[in-house]
């Protein structure tokens, strides 16, 4: 093999010869491959929930560093809510294609209509995502899934070990977790549990947007500033759309917005913003004094436990 | 002094931000949560929307008030994540906080102060770059000081930190602060535990937390944000001390299914089709293309002949990075295996002595057969002697057939199959394991390797 064919071709990030000094990015990075490879190497059918947001995004893209020059090996698994961003969707679609991976759906909307689950009084969706989630975990017996949550993102996920053991339930129980020790991770699990892998948890939303800049990550669109309609409710900038419409006291009006999380449209909220490229915003992030939830995520607003309720129900 | 940066990026170059990890290990009444929250409160950490919810549950428990203190919110209430810690106001388990500065990075594990300090402490260190131990100026070193430093010690945190907080409760008394700087080094020294650095705060109050306090005059030393930016990591003290040590995760062998971008038509792709190579992070040490190696246990050697990372090439790797070896023999290598600088490792055993820190509620008995995981291996083992149980008072070893929760002890361990283990103190990432559960697949302890009592260092390890 010639090195030269390597470093013409194929130069995806920038990551540092051996001997130069190794900066916190390229530490998050290795111990996030390292846990990627573990996860791969111990179980026997391991998947990857993508939903086209940023830190999946993330995700996959370390994944291809991990097992380069081979393809990543495990499918990725979309808990579709049904009320997606066309343009995130889209960018799901173009990514898997591009990586040649198989992608496994969970339908929020298949589960309304077969009235396995109602729609809630407030037409959020985000909450109903767990019950399609582990339906298609059993489904397709995944032992293990990677998401892209961070233990910066809210107080319960400050908790969570990076692989964390779920029973049969999909259940996670916050006082009963398996100590990790070192960078030994200890995935075993009986039939009916798995296990949910969270490789990037020590990273901050800074550092996700300064590693996707570093690489030059391709995200969905709406993650930079564009002009849309939008209405304010809860002190948030929601989108005009078919599942996200204005109450009559709602004024639309078109702004310059972008998104910092892209989850369900009828609980992810715009913040305004002038950042069109990524440079931009890392230093909007930098700048910023909202938490990124709390900014966006109407879902985390339920209650002061929102998501250690979800996730002690099997939410990731 | 430190400064602390509200926009990172522009007075930060990310080249020269690094990344340091540590744990805060203290009792109940100590003040570790406020120490934890004055520290993410004044490096900025905490935003707006998250100090707004903690600013109105603190005036709904009469913070501000008209007690004279000054400070406006409780800070302990930054850092309490679960419903049953916020309903009844007590640290469930480790959890981890980001804070960063323009020097460094932080990882924060805030292990709970309660009863279960060991089990909590382990798990809170065995990562760390350095350790806060706290203790209350007014009461100075207790029994529990004793047990938090001798943890510290046996895991080998490469830094220590003692905050004697409270110190504003003694009116910044230098004489009570010496007294218990004097009893800490005395610990510390009848522990075997060097460079321990002790640090006057006021957690309430802000004193040498994150500025040096004009309330010490008589310190001048720097404050604990300052040590926390400038202390080496334990990848720093040990580059280039520590031979090389790599544990196999997989092999990477695409053949046909190769990345995208790869074809095997073209020519690009074409050259991987016999593409072999070996995928780990660098345990310790470093690595060069052209370095001689040998692989454990089985004895093979070879030499180095491409280092990859995504698609680039490096001339060297050092710990820890996570990259690809290519080597000049086809040998057999599976996950599980080390690939070690040849010439640095003395032999391969199935036979261990260990330093055990016991995790789990279900006791270890003697005759029982547990897992061992170790790098990128695990193995059967039989526990054939608990051989002593250390007692935290006198640092010394009792005798015990069995060991419980929170207890610290010796045993010495048969495996099924020869492993390339070393001494922990040696080499802290090569020397550690975990003990799981065949059954249920719980981590029952954590597991230092020592050296076999009688045996001299210099016959295990070859040079």
């Amino acid at each position: 093999m010639s090195t030269q064919t390597i470093d013409q071709d194929l130069s995806p990030g920038t990551a540092p010869a051996g001997d130069a000094e190794l900066n916190s990015l390229d530490l998050l990075e290795s111990e996030a491959i390292h846990i990627i490879r573990e996860v791969v190497a111990e179980f026997e059918r391991p998947a990857l929930l993508f939903s086209g947001g940023k830190d999946s995004v993330l995700m996959l893209h370390l994944a291809t560093k991990a097992f380069w020059p081979g393809k990543v090996p495990f499918p990725v698994l979309h808990v579709d809510t049904g009320h997606n961003f066309p343009e995130v969707i889209d960018f799901r679609d173009r990514t898997v294609e591009r990586l040649g991976l198989r992608l496994e759906v969970g339908s929020v909307q298949e589960f309304i209509d077969s009235g396995e689950l109602s729609e809630r009084a407030d037409g959020t969706r985000n909450p109903l995502q767990t019950v399609p989630l582990l339906d298609a975990i059993a489904r397709n017996k995944f032992d293990a899934v990677f998401g892209g949550a961070r233990r910066d993102e809210d107080k319960a996920r400050a908790k969570e070990r990076i692989v964390s053991l779920r029973d049969e339930f999909g259940q996670w129980d916050p006082r009963n977790q398996r100590p990790e020790l070192w960078n030994l991770y200890n995935g075993r699990h009986t039939v009916g549990q798995h296990v949910r892998a969270f490789p990037i948890s020590n990273w901050t939303e800074l550092d996700v947007w300064r590693y996707i800049a570093r690489e030059g990550i391709e995200l969905p669109p709406l993650y930079y500033a564009h002009e849309r309609e939008v209405y304010e409710r809860d002190g948030m900038w929601r989108a005009v759309g078919p599942v996200s419409q204005p109450r009559p006291d709602e004024e639309v009006v078109i702004k310059q917005v972008r998104y910092r999380t892209v989850g369900d449209m009828s609980c992810t909220g715009a913040v305004a913003s002038d950042a069109t490229t990524v440079h931009d915003v890392v230093r909007e992030v930098a700048a910023s004094t909202l938490t990124e939830r709390g900014a966006t995520r109407a879902d985390d607003r339920i209650s002061e436990a929102a998501m250690e309720d979800r996730k002690k129900d099997g939410y990731f | 002094m430190s400064t602390i940066t509200e926009t990172p990026l522009d007075a930060a170059p990310l080249e020269q931000s690094t990344l340091f990890r540590f744990a805060t290990a203290g009792s109940v009444d100590d003040g570790k949560s406020t120490l934890v929250g004055r520290l993410l409160h004044d490096s900025k950490a905490i935003l707006a929307d998250t100090l707004d919810a903690v600013t109105r549950t603190s005036a709904d428990r009469g913070f501000g008030g008209e007690n004279g203190s000054t400070q406006k919110i409780d800070l302990a209430l930054l850092t309490d994540g679960l419903r049953a810690e916020r309903e009844q106001g007590i640290t469930i388990d480790v959890a981890y906080r980001y804070f960063a500065t323009d020097r460094r990075s932080f990882i924060l594990a805030d292990c709970p102060g309660h009863i279960q300090y060991t089990k909590n402490t382990v798990t809170g260190a065995s990562t760390a770059d350095a350790v806060v131990v706290l203790i209350d100026a007014r009461k100075g070193v207790l029994e529990q000081t004793r047990r938090h430093l001798s943890v510290l010690r046996l895991l080998r945190v490469p830094n220590v930190i003692v905050a004697v907080n409270k110190i504003d409760l003694t009116g910044f008394s230098e004489d009570v602060f010496r007294t218990i700087e004097t009893d800490v080094q005395a610990v510390a020294a009848g522990i075997g535990l060097d460079d321990v650095v002790v640090i006057p705060v006021s957690a309430l109050e802000g004193d040498n937390v994150v500025e040096r306090s004009a309330h010490t005059p008589w310190y001048t030393g720097a404050s604990l944000l300052e040590l926390l930016e400038t202390l080496p990591t334990t990848d720093e003290l040990e580059r280039g001390l520590e031979p090389f040590r790599f544990p196999v995760q997989l092999v990477v062998r695409p053949q046909g299914a190769l990345a995208p971008e790869l074809t095997l038509a073209d020519d690009a792709g074409a050259s991987f089709r016999d593409y072999r190579a070996y995928a780990g992070q660098v345990a310790s040490g470093a690595v060069a293309v052209g370095d001689e190696i040998t692989v454990l246990p089985s004895g093979r050697k070879a030499s180095v002949v491409g280092i990859d990372f995504a698609g680039r090439t490096l001339e060297k790797a050092v710990a820890p990075q996570s990259v690809s070896l290519r080597l000049s023999e086809e040998i057999d290598i599976a996950r599980g295996d080390v690939i070690a600088a040849t010439g640095t490792f003395g032999e391969v055993s199935q036979d261990l002595y260990a330093e055990l820190c016991w995790l789990s509620d279900k006791p270890l008995r003697e005759g029982a057969k547990v897992l061992i995981k170790h790098g990128s291996k695990t193995v059967q083992g039989l526990i054939r002697a608990v051989t002593g149980k250390l007692e935290l008072e006198s640092f010394a070893y009792g005798q015990a057939s069995g060991l419980g929760l929170n207890d610290i002890g010796t045993a010495q361990i048969r495996l099924a199959s020869p492993v390339p283990i070393e001494t922990y103190a040696r080499h802290r990432r090569t020397g550690a394991f975990l003990v799981i559960d065949p059954q249920d697949g719980n981590t029952l302890a954590a597991g230092m390797v020592r050296d076999h009592p009688g045996d001299h260092e210099d016959e295990r390890y070859a040079i």
